[in-house]
């Protein structure tokens, strides 16, 4: 049993349809009820749902407010490695891009870790691309025993593993995965994909499963935003999050709303979500999850990130480098993609602050490992 | 697409099911149970005279629609459960046990820690293992997990016809449930049933409500279609209950 078999119950077509024929009597409805299904969840990512916007939003903020209280925990993200044998079409590092490769040693690490630190980190998001020889499991044990001292809470997003080999991180001190679908429409994935260990559309797809067999506390999951119609995606992205969270009761989960930006590649989006949609997503899966954590990288941009914190968010980057070693090993190399809030950590710290949120930094023990 | 409910390799057409106690004769008993129309219909194997082979109780259960759900009724311990569920499966010639462990004779509250060791060691016997339990969620998970084929939390204390005291945590159990979910003891009146069933449970569980009325056979039918409509009703989608909308400022207007 695995998240395929519920997958494949439902039609891409059928539900885009759907979708795009809801009424605002269809939005009415379900905004008069308590409880919000995967049903009136996809109706409140209709279009028929943008004019209730501000609703939605009222009602997202005050159900996150009661569930994690005026709060926002920070997280930034350290790049370890930029080698990568995929074609991801849309992505800096994919295999064909001219770019230098690096990949950080021990002691490159530990002068990362001391900038960030610096800045007030406790969590952490280690990230790579997919090279197995370089950058395979032994790699990330070790860099995870290197900085594990130094962060109370490390989460990696890297190349789908198996559950074995999860199993070997979290017994070294992993707490949380991070692994994108990128699209659930799988002709459009085989399109972006088309080379590499990340073409097998079947074996990302069941990851989480293998994370929730290994006993990982919290996994990650969400679609990049450009590749297809981002309410269809956000449709099986929930439907994925209600079965897993049926199946491996003991996980946390957190969603994350990544929209392709700029890059060294070709690909530009073929499907635009703007800011009121991304807006009308986030609310609507608060609507339909109290206890979801909902997470906001440095890919937005300062104003939008500045009036999103009521809205539903409940973790949020700041000052983060998409380059391996670009905090102060090798400032100037390339992204994986650019940033758009550019402002420093104190300063997003105090932003939040100033709108009456606690700052939380520290929301774990390792010793809880 | 017609709605049945399917537990391990049987189907019902009718999400009630009833128990056999506390009639005033075996023939009201089976004229009540006939009302119903249930398809499974528990027997406390105490209650069973097992050498017996023409034991009145099970006389008055004969139907090809029927099937029999003994339950381990009167056991305190997984020990005893286990054992009581051997003997059922011999002398009522089925692998399905309703598993009740009580060891407290005065509310009859299930021990949750005996029924998921007599759960588990049930299973691995190959028993249709249905457990009788508070309305505790992370129990469900844990029963789940050792391979029960459903859960049936109760709604109030077994025979208080109370009805849905526990709705909080039925709710948290209906959503997370991947085994069906049938609501045992406490339902006092159809109008719970059809509550319960409005809610998403596959099905309920009524005995003292329908066996202790002035008229069981009545009762009985307005049970089986009280279940009925809530199910309909579930299925059909419940209109919305109308909340007052609050004013505050606005959240989006940095969008326009």
């Amino acid at each position: 049993m695995s998240f395929k078999s519920t997958f494949e119950k439902y039609d891409w077509d059928i539900l885009e349809k759907e979708i795009y024929t809801y009424s605002s009597e269809d939005v009415k409805q379900v905004l008069q009820k308590e409880k919000i299904d995967l049903e009136d969840f996809k109706i409140l990512i209709s279009p028929a749902a943008k004019p209730f916007i501000e609703e939605m939003a009222q009602r997202s903020s005050a159900i996150t407010k009661k569930r994690f209280g005026n709060t926002m925990q920070m997280y930034v993200p350290m790049y370890l490695s930029n080698e990568c044998q995929n074609i991801c079409t849309y992505c800096g590092f994919s295999m064909t891009n001219k770019i230098p490769r690096k990949t950080l040693t021990d002691a490159e690490i530990l002068k990362e870790v001391k900038h960030i630190k610096n800045l007030g980190y406790d969590h952490i998001l280690l990230v790579t691309g997919e090279a197995n020889r370089t950058v395979g499991v032994s790699y990330l044990k070790n860099a995870i025993e290197l900085i594990k001292k130094h962060f109370s809470n490390i989460s990696i997003e890297v190349q789908p593993l198996d559950q074995e080999e999860y199993e070997e991180l979290v017994a070294e001190g992993l707490y949380a995965v991070l692994v994108y679908q990128e699209t659930y429409h799988k002709a459009t994935y085989k399109e972006h994909h088309p080379k590499g260990k990340k073409s097998n559309f079947d074996y990302r797809l069941d990851t989480p499963d293998r994370l929730g067999k290994a006993g990982v506390h919290k996994i990650g999951i969400g679609a990049l935003f450009g590749l297809e119609d981002w309410r269809v995606d956000s449709f099986y992205t929930a439907l994925h999050l209600k079965y897993l969270q049926k199946t491996y009761w003991k996980t946390k989960y957190s969603i994350s709303f990544p929209r392709l930006r700029p890059h060294e590649g070709e690909v530009q989006p073929k499907v635009e979500m703007t800011d009121a949609d991304l807006v009308q997503l986030i609310c609507a899966y608060r609507l339909l999850d109290e206890d979801v954590e909902l997470s906001m990288s440095t890919r937005e941009s300062q104003l939008f990130r500045n009036n999103i914190i009521k809205l539903g968010i409940t973790s949020i980057s700041a000052e983060s480098k998409t380059n391996p070693g670009g905090y102060s090993v090798e400032p100037q190399s390339l992204e994986q993609f650019e940033i758009s809030d550019e402002r420093s950590t104190a300063e997003v710290a105090n932003m939040i602050k100033s709108q009456g949120y606690e700052v939380v930094w520290k929301d774990w023990d390792k010793s809880f490992v | 697409m017609k709605d049945i409910l399917k537990i391990a390799d049987k189907t019902f057409n009718s999400r009630l099911f009833t128990g056999t106690g506390k009639f005033n004769s075996s023939q009201k008993m089976r004229e009540a149970v006939l009302a119903s129309e249930s398809e499974l219909v528990t027997v406390a194997l105490k209650r069973v005279n097992v050498q017996n082979e023409n034991d009145d109780m099970l006389a008055h259960l004969k139907g090809n629609h029927i099937n029999l759900l003994p339950n381990t009724s009167g056991v305190r311990t997984a020990r005893e459960a286990v054992f009581a569920a051997e003997l059922a499966r011999e002398a009522l010639q089925t692998n399905w046990v309703k598993l009740e462990i009580h060891p407290d004779p005065k509310y009859l509250l299930p021990d949750p820690i005996e029924t998921l060791k007599a759960a588990e060691e049930l299973v691995k016997q190959g028993f249709v293992v249905m457990p009788y339990i508070h309305a505790d969620p992370v129990l469900c998970k844990r029963l789940e997990e050792v391979g029960v084929q459903c859960v049936m939390p109760l709604g109030a204390p077994i025979g208080s016809n109370k009805g849905l005291k526990t709705i909080d945590f039925l709710e948290i159990i209906i959503e997370q449930s991947t085994v069906p979910v049938i609501i045992d003891a406490g339902i006092g009146a159809p109008s719970h049933a059809a509550y319960a069933m409005e809610l998403g449970a596959d099905a309920v569980l009524v005995n003292t409500a329908i066996a202790v009325s002035q008229n069981p056979v009545e009762m009985a039918t307005a049970f089986k279609i009280a279940v009925q409509a809530g199910r309909m009703a579930y299925n059909a989608k419940l209109a919305p209950v109308r909340k007052e909308a609050e004013a505050s400022s606005p959240l989006t207007s940095f969008l326009s």
